[in-house]
């Protein structure tokens, strides 16, 4: 596991290295990306000019969860969002080049490029959350502070894993990008709102079967003090840390049924 | 010695899925049936330390298959496989350590970084010893004359130079066995020529045994003592590059040259390939005649002023082969 970190750090680093050798282009990069991830915040403020409130959340209650699944939504891509490349590397023969290395698979393939351009839509996420800070009034007590620094803890995993999960399927059907994508950058979309938006079978689908509501939108009902209009039991709010173990094990359990799947058929 | 690579009977099969015949339309998306394909069809074969040997056979024939069962990267089907004492398909990461391997179509380095950083994670990645990597560095660099392009990132190498960077990261890590797939595809002579004297040197100086899948049979010829020949999944042939001629280059060829332009001349056993003025070109079974008894039918019915007898290329009789002609019987 030290070993583990430490190539990953000596990867990041050196891409680093590389990536910062084009300044300006870098730069660009990084406000282009935080500019452009605007225009999925101008959606809700542009809501909130017309709505007080949007199914009895405040501007700032919104931009909490939206900040929130902003920030832990980026990291993840930071951490795996080369499995979007799973499908070419698969397709191209490069997925054999990973099993010949000792190391294992998923680790190498999430290692295989890093975009720091994402920081700058990090920077975004982080920006809505500070408004958000500024703009709901918080009753701060200590277990309200812990969840709230301990989020990125479950959230980040709780997203990585689902986009594990999506990618596996590049090993049955090539053609699966767009199914990852739904999965990930969807999913994403559905934790910028409150759940109570969206209709009755989206509600269970994103807490039983892809468990996004476990992210931010349970942990923000405790942070913010509201009472859960769908009704779920107290303990739910604090199940977070839970569903992301559970969720790492099985993910990891898929993928490597994904491996062994593509070792007997090479495809 | 204990073999370093042992193949008993391996099988792949994959089910392939087909529109079953007839069947049109949506009818015919339902209507699919499952064929099985043996790529690789029982084959057995093993290889001492310390051997070169060229692995070769037409496109599709199972060659690459053969080497991922090798690799660990493919389960075989049925058969038994051992690498440096390790069944590759369980033990896959381990085996890792003992082997290198380089495609000539892709590189297993860092795209957007310098060479210098891509060798650099591969130490870490292998857990190469500092000494160990820096003695391997500067060795692969001098040989194959890497300094110049250290600091260049590899997307901006050339193929050759790219390929004499895959191959020192290949053995980085000091594998026993190296695989090379089609490693000098697509290169100049020479590099080329620098890729075998390399080849060539890393086998006598360490040892390492060499398993070379190529197009190129000139790569065989200067580096491998010896040939597997695999077609449609069966090993057709394991032994000597010589040899070769003898099992399946049975046909030779007389050239004459004539006093005189003739027309082509018709002598029991042997056909005329070519006429060219006055040289002619006779194809002959080595069973049905004999090269002398050919000279004195010719001689009996033209006059001679200079005759060769010309052995098959052996790049031709593995042409033939990969053609599906069938050269003689396989084992």
């Amino acid at each position: 596991m030290a070993d583990l970190l430490s190539i990953y750090v000596h990867i990041m680093a050196a891409r680093m290295r590389a990536q910062l050798q084009y300044r300006v282009s870098f730069v660009l990069q990084l406000v282009g990306s935080f500019s452009l991830s605007f225009t999925d915040f101008a959606v809700v403020l542009v809501i909130f000019a017309h709505l007080p409130y949007l199914a009895g959340w405040s501007l700032g209650e919104v931009a909490f969860l939206y900040g929130t699944s902003y920030m832990a939504f980026q990291l993840s891509d930071i951490a795996v969002g080369q499995l979007d490349q799973l499908p070419v590397l698969i397709q191209s023969g490069d997925f054999d080049m990973v099993l010949i290395r000792p190391l294992g698979a998923l680790f190498q393939v999430v290692t295989l490029d890093f975009t720091l351009r994402r920081f700058g839509a990090f920077g975004q996420g982080a920006l809505v959350f500070a408004l958000a800070l500024a703009r709901t009034d918080i009753h701060w007590t200590a277990g309200r502070v812990l969840v709230l620094t301990l989020m990125p803890v479950w959230s980040i995993p709780i997203f990585a894993s689902v986009w594990v999960v999506g990618a596996t399927s590049a090993f049955w059907a090539v053609r699966s990008m767009e199914v990852i994508n739904l999965v990930t950058h969807g999913g994403q979309l559905l934790t910028q709102y409150p759940l109570q938006v969206f209709g009755a079978w989206i509600q269970r689908l994103v807490i039983f079967v892809v468990p996004l509501a476990f992210v931010n939108y349970f942990p923000s009902l405790y942070v913010l003090g509201k009472p859960d209009p769908l009704g779920a039991p107290e303990f739910v709010r604090f199940a977070s840390p839970v569903v992301a173990i559970v969720l790492v094990v099985v993910a990891g359990r898929i993928w490597n049924f994904g491996v062994r799947h593509y070792r007997s058929t090479g495809s | 010695m204990a073999p370093i690579v042992s193949v008993e009977n391996l099988e792949k099969r994959f089910a392939v899925s087909r529109k079953r015949q007839g069947a049109r339309g949506l009818l015919g998306k339902l209507a699919r049936e499952t064929i099985d394909v043996r790529a690789v069809d029982g084959i057995s074969f093993s290889i001492q330390p310390g051997e070169m040997v060229g692995y070769i056979g037409p496109n599709g024939a199972g060659k690459s298959t053969t080497i991922k069962m090798l690799t660990g990267i493919l389960v075989p089907s049925s058969g038994l496989v051992r690498v440096a004492g390790l069944d590759p398909s369980r033990r896959r990461i381990e085996l890792t350590r003992h082997i290198g391997m380089v495609f000539g179509q892709r590189t297993q380095l860092w795209w957007d970084l310098p060479l210098r950083d891509s060798f650099d994670l591969l130490r870490y990645i292998y857990r190469v010893p500092v000494e160990r990597f820096r003695v391997n560095l500067d060795t692969f660099v001098e040989l194959l004359d890497l300094g110049p392009v250290l600091d260049t990132p590899v997307r901006q190498l050339s193929l050759g130079q790219r390929m004499r960077g895959d191959l020192a990261a290949s053995l980085l890590h000091d594998p026993e066995i190296l695989y090379l797939d089609e490693p000098t595809i697509g290169l100049d002579v020479v590099v080329k020529a620098r890729i075998r004297e390399f080849l060539a040197e890393l086998n006598r100086e360490r040892g390492v045994t060499v398993l070379l899948t190529t197009h190129d049979i000139s790569d065989i010829e200067r580096l491998c003592s010896r040939v597997m020949i695999i077609d449609r999944g069966h090993l057709i042939y394991d032994g000597s590059l010589s040899a070769i001629k003898e099992r399946f280059g049975d046909e030779r060829m007389l050239v004459v040259d004539l006093e005189e332009p003739a027309p082509p001349i018709d002598v029991p056993g042997a056909i005329v390939e070519k006429v060219d003025g006055p040289r002619q070109w006779l194809r002959f079974h080595r069973s049905e005649t004999t090269a002398a008894a050919l000279i004195a039918a010719v001689a009996a019915r033209v006059r001679l002023r200079d005759l060769t007898i010309e052995e098959p290329e052996i790049e031709d009789i593995v042409r033939r082969i990969y053609g599906g002609a069938d050269p003689g019987r396989a084992r």
